[in-house]
């Protein structure tokens, strides 16, 4: 598997690339406990922000999961962002 | 106020009796959830009240019962009221706290004493008085009280008050302000439900959308 990867540089370079960046979340979770305090706040947004657009609580849960999905995704997007650019600096 | 249907495109159609909207909006900002009891939708009652509600009393708990204050003093305009009262009657101690402490009084619900700005010995100054202090007692201590504006002067030049509580709590303050500023933001979402019920989108306006969409897409 690694001399595979090794016979395609490109892609080796992004997949180590990536994997640097998963094994570097603990860490970075870790360094920044404030983190954690935005869970509850998604979480709570996400079901509020569903409540104003059904009635019924399973649609609710639904769209809030949905929306949950969209903000952390949103976050992570942010995050990566940060990460290359302090990457190439 | 008659009852609103909103058509589905599968199974029964959704039927919304908001009652008094005028009532229930009022009630929802007295108590999160409480216009929705009162609309009889005790479902989204009960997740108003325990989402906003909770976030709030966290927020509060972070900020060791500091965060939520009312003031308008020179160089202490506490904006953040202004989104912290969205959640209604829980807020209001922070405007009678205000009114006691207005002329130097002190505040009901004392949290704590500190030694005031012209105590003798400049580092304890704005700290807390520990219960075996054993010193000199200040004639005046300032008072921490809950959801008391911070005693004495505000001066952002030196150490005051409101100083010592961002360096003794650190960020808690910041995050407690945060979640009681969201908790108040997302009951005025809580509070036009109540009023002109939920923001479903109904097949005819889907089909207006997409057809606009399209009409769009083919110019």
């Amino acid at each position: 598997m690694i001399n595979l990867l090794m016979a395609i540089p490109a892609l080796s370079t992004s997949l180590i690339g990536a994997a640097n960046f998963v094994s570097l979340l603990p860490n970075l979770i870790a360094l920044t406990p404030r983190l954690y305090y935005a869970a509850p706040l998604v979480v709570v947004i996400s079901l509020v922000y569903g409540a104003t657009r059904h009635e019924t609580l399973s649609e609710i849960v639904g769209h809030a999961f949905r929306s949950i999905v969209w903000v952390v995704g949103f976050m992570a997007i942010i995050l990566g962002v940060i990460w290359a650019a302090g990457f190439l600096m | 106020m008659p009852e609103i249907v909103y058509p589905q495109d599968k199974g029964d159609s959704v039927r919304v009796n908001l009652g008094n909207p005028y009532l229930a909006a009022l009630l929802a900002w007295l108590i999160p959830g409480l216009g929705h009891l009162y609309q009889r939708r005790f479902a989204k009652g009960l997740l108003f009240l325990v989402c906003i509600l909770s976030t709030y009393f966290v927020g509060l708990g972070l900020g060791h019962g500091r965060v939520v204050y009312a003031s308008n003093r020179p160089n202490d305009f506490r904006w953040q009221y202004a989104f912290q009262i969205g959640v209604g009657a829980v807020t209001f101690p922070a405007i009678i706290q205000t009114f006691k402490t207005k002329d130097g009084g002190d505040p009901l619900w004392v949290l704590c004493e500190r030694f005031p700005d012209d105590y003798q010995t400049e580092g304890l100054r704005f700290q807390q008085i520990p219960d075996d202090f054993t010193g000199q007692r200040p004639a005046k201590p300032f008072k921490d009280g809950f959801m008391a504006p911070p005693a004495g002067k505000a001066d952002p030049a030196h150490m005051d008050t409101l100083g010592r509580w961002h360096f003794d709590y650190k960020h808690f303050f910041e995050m407690g302000t945060l979640y009681t500023m969201v908790a108040g933001l997302l009951n005025l979402l809580a509070i036009y439900d109540a009023f002109c019920g939920p923001a479903i989108i109904t097949p005819d306006q889907r089909e207006r959308m997409e057809s606009k969409k399209r009409k769009q897409i083919h110019d």
